[in-house]
């Protein structure tokens, strides 16, 4: 067997480039995922977003338009039901997301036609992955990295303790906000590759790896991408291989990881790891 | 403090509910340049929330809180809400308090020396590199006032800075208060504290939803003032020239 053999074909070129990308963007906005307990919210706005990807293939809309327009939607409603008060926030996600999950669905039950892109919408694919999307992905990766440059200490401060920030001149509803639109970019251009039921275990694997490995925040928001990078390049290698979808292939190899630096690093990293979020 | 000293924040006629019944209601209060005032009442007497209206972080209700324009003001909050598990090291929550004119996230020269002198100050140099949990509870307590000293404040504002610290980071913590207020330094805090903290204060504010008296402790802290404010008779005795207050169930208001 040639390890290097599917190197030939441009799809897997193009298709390996977004996978290493796509890790490392998740890796990076991971770190503020696991931080500030955002998971729930990745996890389910990537399943909203499906709802979009859906109606976009049926409708023959372009997927990032149509799944980022959805995914808009679906945020401001969720912040919207969740501002009533009679409701948490964590519940708003369940409904609103689920929901437009479940419309997703439907619509590839009544629309058999667009049944292969949905499919490959939920469990990724590196056959549909052309060079827009390579340069989608690249796009969205500079964006993140400049964000995260000229805003470090203020998304730091408002990450690490809030109420102090806020009263230090800086403006944390507009980091928030600015986290929830990079968290929502890093989803709708990377689910190509990851598959919308398996996006939100990237965003929090790679990070959670690296809080284990390091008590420093800079370190921390430089081994988390290189984590996801590896794990993005090993693991599409290995999907060719063994014939398995890329997103499943790479989510595994990052538990892989996670496992064995879980049981390298001991006490000291099992306490990082359990204690994330917990003041 | 002199009846001239300019007024830093005015927080004049303020009530503040939660969408609920009343917090605090109708409360006027100064704080002047160089004061130092700390705020006692029982648990949900609405202590923390007259810090944040002084603070900005919360609207009031009703009335109005003037700050002085481009007052710079340093927040520590209580030790029990930081989260210790957060991967940073006592460097980078220092650094973080002084906003950077320069978008880079690595600290120029002039910053680490400043970040050094402050750690020097509160006795910390040297532990730049250690995480914040790797601390002993006055060193984790002293971080935190050296991000908000950091900040060169005008005012410095305190959420119980010695609850749940051993004796000695609570003398600690009140020689550096002392030194800074007599530095020129604005100071106002909250404390359950009364004997270790409060009635060391020049003054000293009893609040339960109002504001019950404000003056010094020797004025302020009598049987009377603190039943009103606590809800339960309080005996205030006199020891070595300290007052004392002790809730024994056998005193008698």
């Amino acid at each position: 067997m040639n390890l290097f053999e599917p190197f030939q074909f441009a799809f897997f070129r193009n298709g390996i480039i977004v996978a290493v990308l796509a890790g490392a963007i998740c890796g990076l906005i991971g770190v503020y995922v696991v931080l500030r307990q955002m998971s729930y919210i990745g996890h389910g706005l990537s399943h909203s977003i499906f709802g979009g990807a859906a109606a976009s293939a049926v409708l023959s809309v372009n997927f990032y338009l149509g799944a980022g327009l959805w995914g808009l939607l679906s945020a401001l409603m969720i912040g919207r039901v969740a501002r009533r008060g009679k409701i948490g926030s964590d519940a708003a996600i369940g409904v609103i997301t689920t929901a437009s999950f479940a419309m997703g669905l439907a619509l590839s039950n009544l629309f058999g036609q667009a049944k292969r892109s949905i499919d490959a919408v939920l469990f990724g694919s590196i056959l549909g992955v052309g060079g827009t999307d390579v340069l989608a992905v690249l796009g969205a990766g500079v964006l993140s990295v400049v964000v995260i440059y000229a805003c470090y200490r203020h998304l730091l401060f408002a990450t690490f303790d809030p109420e102090v920030a806020n009263v230090s001149g800086v403006n944390v509803a507009r980091m928030e906000a600015l986290l929830m639109l990079m968290l929502a970019i890093t989803i709708l251009f990377t689910m190509k590759v990851m598959g919308v039921l398996l996006i939100s275990a990237m965003l929090v694997t790679p990070a959670a790896t690296a809080r284990m490995m390091t008590n420093s925040f800079a370190r921390m928001l430089t081994i988390a991408p290189i984590i996801g990078a590896l794990c993005g390049f090993t693991g599409m290698l290995l999907s060719y291989h063994i014939d398995v979808s890329p997103g499943a292939t790479i989510i595994l190899i990052a538990s892989t990881v996670f496992l064995v630096v879980f049981t390298v690093t001991g006490s000291r990293g099992r306490r990082n790891v359990a204690g994330l979020g917990h003041h | 403090m002199t009846s001239t000293a300019r007024s830093l924040v005015e927080v004049d006629g303020v009530s503040h509910s939660y969408g609920g019944p009343l917090v605090l209601d109708h409360i006027h209060l100064s704080v002047e340049a160089g004061s130092f005032l700390g705020v006692i009442g029982p648990s949900g007497s609405g202590k923390t929330t007259l810090l944040r209206l002084i603070l900005g972080s919360l609207s009031p209700t009703i009335g109005t809180v003037n700050r002085e324009p481009n007052l710079r003001v340093a927040y520590v909050p209580q030790v029990e809400t930081v989260n210790w598990n957060f991967p940073i090291t006592v460097s980078e929550v220092v650094l973080m308090s002084r906003p950077p004119s320069i978008r880079r996230p690595w600290a120029t020269e002039s910053e680490r020396r400043d970040v050094s002198e402050v750690l020097e100050q509160l006795g910390l140099a040297g532990l730049g590199d250690r995480h914040i949990r790797e601390l002993s509870g006055g060193q984790q307590q002293r971080v935190f006032l050296a991000r908000a000293l950091h900040r060169k404040p005008d005012l410095l504002v305190l959420d119980e800075p010695t609850s749940g610290v051993d004796v000695r980071t609570r003398h600690e913590v009140v020689h550096l208060l002392t030194d800074l207020h007599r530095d020129g330094m604005a100071v106002v805090l909250t404390t359950h504290d009364i004997n270790g903290l409060a009635t060391h204060l020049p003054r000293i504010a009893c609040v339960n939803r109002e504001l019950i008296a404000l003056g010094s402790p020797r004025d302020v802290l009598t049987p009377q003032v603190l039943e009103r404010t606590y809800g339960a008779p309080m005996e205030v005795l006199e020891h070595g020239g300290l007052l004392l207050v002790t809730d024994s169930p056998l005193a008698t208001s």
